[in-house]
């Protein structure tokens, strides 16, 4: 099986996989196929959804980020400080979104410069700017936003989609475009599946994952805001252990986390999977906690089941032959 | 110079430059704290480090193969409240059965995972990071959300932290100290010198040439899995005795603090290279910061900003003195390369696995 095959299998098996979680849901609860429960479904984790598009990023550029969920912390918190200190919202959320590309940079830094691998980092990053957060704002929830801000948070804004949904949209467009579309994409699958090639083939390997540290700061910077704009108010602890949720959706996704490996298209469809599965789940009355269960069960026989059946395939042909 | 650098390779002396970066923290400390250069201190700075030690061990041993295991946090929270369950409604249960229960628990969760790793071919991270959510589901709908509480479990067991072992003048040895530097030597030696457990270095630097070789690819990697499920096991145990309330919460985020303590340590997160004994050097470092900051009287809310950055620091340096090192051997291998070319040990870029 080539690898084109392969990955066209994937999504087959996640498509089908959707159908038929969508199909049971709604012949489950009348309540379902309504508009305004996926609205709501996509309304509920999409910020993990946006920072799950840089991982994929990142993940098929060889490297892992386990900053992220601290980054949307780290991000929330300046901005809600700034605020508190008494700047204007809008410069607020600027000096957020700027705290949240210098944490990038720090982590591109490390990895692309000193060359330091990426999981020590972005480890260290992960305990680092949610303690700069919590040195922000103490044990206090900063609230009190303005009208604005808020209402971009929770009202819908073109038809029944709010600003982050939109965001959302947007973004996967963008980053489509980029990964599958442009020259710098290409670079990303080149360097994820092979780093020495990479770097001897005049690829200049620091700047490619450089721009992916960045990315993946900033759009966690923006998914941290937008957070913020849906509860209403910010804390500390805010986001924290999100990192595992999104790394488990791009993997879901078939994302090779050994990188080169993997498309938007598949981490697009994982993330309508989980959402559906959760949402139905809730539907009828299954607990967040067994719903970490499945999803958990559901990542390793996504890997497995294909794995199984490719052997019993190879035994089968060995057997004929 | 040449005699030493003959005999002694850089990676063999890595964990010397944690020594000294640990020295160098504690001299640091030592002159801004009263009274820091006290048993209390040893004490303090030893028990908080002793639970993640065991697990690191375990760890080591599966990164060292080129995998990892993200479920630890669960099967420490996992093994700790059920052998608390089962301590606290059996109050009479053999000390030494209740230990062997949490580490056959662990053991078997860690087989759970080996399995589908090794037999399965998935990868480690998706495995262990799906494990990781199911164990602590499995936890928490089994439990019903009850606590185990102090107060439900015997004498022996809630004294045990201040047991002392052996009174040397004022400094008293805790028993889950003595654990985890006994669990660690242990491994150092057979990791070190037994052939069986060279194994795990075989494979994690080269799994090609170790399979051609002949190893039994699967059944190590199925072992470290087990292994590290098992000291996940004892340290779940080590918990309970700790901290003796447990709730479906405990030892989550575990996992983090681990391979923190794992990759300061200087194990090689592709495989193939790196020390228990570097990764206990690494716990003791990330323990004896993050207590003396608490001591200096800086404000809980610092604390981590100040630690990840110590942390980043504590990995760069290590990264420096082993290039110097490596530079400074690199000049006397030259010299000698055409007697030795065979014994340049060279720097090993590791490919992704």
């Amino acid at each position: 099986m080539s690898a084109l095959e392969r990955l066209k299998g994937w999504e087959a098996m996640m498509l089908a996989l959707l159908c038929a979680i969508v199909a049971l849901n709604g012949v489950w609860s009348p309540y379902f196929l309504s508009v305004g429960n996926f609205v709501n479904l996509f309304q509920l984790s999409i910020e993990k959804s946006i920072v799950a598009l840089t991982m994929a990023l990142v993940i098929i550029g060889g490297e892992i980020d386990l900053s992220v969920a601290s980054v949307m912390g780290l991000a929330a918190c300046v901005m809600a400080w700034t605020f508190h200190e008494g700047a204007p919202m809008p410069l607020a959320v600027l000096l957020a979104l700027a705290a949240g590309a210098l944490a990038g940079l720090n982590n591109a830094f490390w990895i692309a410069k000193v060359g330091l691998p990426s999981l020590a980092v972005t480890l260290a990053g992960l305990i680092g700017y949610r303690g700069v957060a919590r040195i922000l704002l103490e044990d206090r929830a900063i609230g009190g936003f303005p009208d604005w801000f808020n209402t971009l948070g929770q009202q819908a804004l073109i038809g029944p989609l709010t600003a982050a949904i939109l965001i959302f949209f947007l973004l996967f467009v963008f980053f489509a475009i980029v990964l599958h579309g442009s020259a710098f994409g290409r670079l990303v699958y080149v360097v994820g599946s092979n780093v020495q090639a990479a770097r001897y083939s005049g690829v200049r390997v620091g700047l490619v994952k450089s721009a992916l540290f960045v990315g993946s700061a900033f759009v966690a910077a923006l998914a941290g805001i937008l957070y913020a704009a849906r509860l209403g108010s910010v804390r500390g602890d805010m986001a924290e252990g999100f990192e595992l949720d999104v790394i488990t959706a791009v993997l879901l996704g078939g994302v090779s986390i050994f990188g080169g490996k993997g498309n938007l298209v598949g981490v697009g469809l994982s993330l309508l999977v989980i959402l559906n599965l959760r949402n139905g789940m809730g539907l009828a009355n299954i607990t967040g906690n067994t719903q970490n269960d499945v999803i958990g069960g559901l990542l390793i026989l996504s890997v497995l089941i294909p794995n199984m059946w490719q052997d019993l395939h190879n035994k089968w042909k060995g057997r004929e032959t | 110079m040449t005699w030493l650098q003959r005999r002694v390779r850089p990676e063999q002396i890595r964990e010397l430059s944690l020594l000294v970066l640990i020295a160098i923290a504690i001299a640091f400390f030592g002159s801004f704290i009263d009274g820091y250069y006290s048993f209390r201190t040893f004490n303090r700075i030893a028990s908080s480090v002793a639970i993640i030690t065991v697990v690191a061990v375990g760890q080591t041993l599966v990164v060292l193969t080129r995998n990892i295991d993200l479920s630890v946090g669960s099967i420490v929270g996992f093994t700790a409240y059920f052998v608390g369950t089962l301590i606290a409604n059996d109050n009479g249960i053999n000390p030494l059965l209740a230990v062997a229960i949490a580490i056959a628990m662990g053991a078997g969760l860690g087989v759970v995972n080996g399995v589908i790793v090794a037999w399965g071919r998935v990868p480690a991270v998706v495995v262990t990071l799906g494990t990781l959510a199911i164990y602590r589901g499995v936890l928490v709908d089994l439990s019903g959300a009850k606590t185990v509480t102090t107060d439900s479990l015997p004498d022996w067991l809630t004294g045990l932290p201040l047991v002392n072992v052996a009174p040397i003048g004022n400094l008293d040895i805790r028993p889950l100290f003595v654990l985890a530097v006994v669990i660690v030597v242990i491994f150092q030696f057979a990791t070190t010198y037994l052939s069986f457990a060279r194994r795990f270095y075989a494979i994690g630097s080269n799994p090609e040439a170790a399979q051609l070789v002949g190893l039994p690819m699967r059944g190590v990697v199925f072992l470290a899995f087990v292994i590290c499920g098992a000291l996940a096991g004892l340290a779940g145990f080590m918990f309970l005795v700790r901290f003796g309330n447990i709730t479906v919460e405990a030892g989550r985020g575990l996992e983090l603090s681990v391979v923190a303590a794992v990759v300061v340590g200087g194990v090689n997160i592709f495989g193939g290279s790196g020390t228990v004994a570097g990764a206990m050097f690494g716990a003791v470092l990330i323990g004896t910061l993050e207590q003396s900051l608490f001591r200096l009287g800086i404000s809980e809310f610092w604390l981590d900003a100040v630690l990840g950055l110590l942390i980043l620091l504590a990995v760069a340096s290590d990264a420096v003195i082993l290039q110097r090192l490596r530079a400074l051997w690199g000049g006397a291998e030259l010299k000698l390369v055409a007697k030795e070319a065979d014994s340049v040990s060279g720097e090993r870029r590791a490919p992704r696995p």
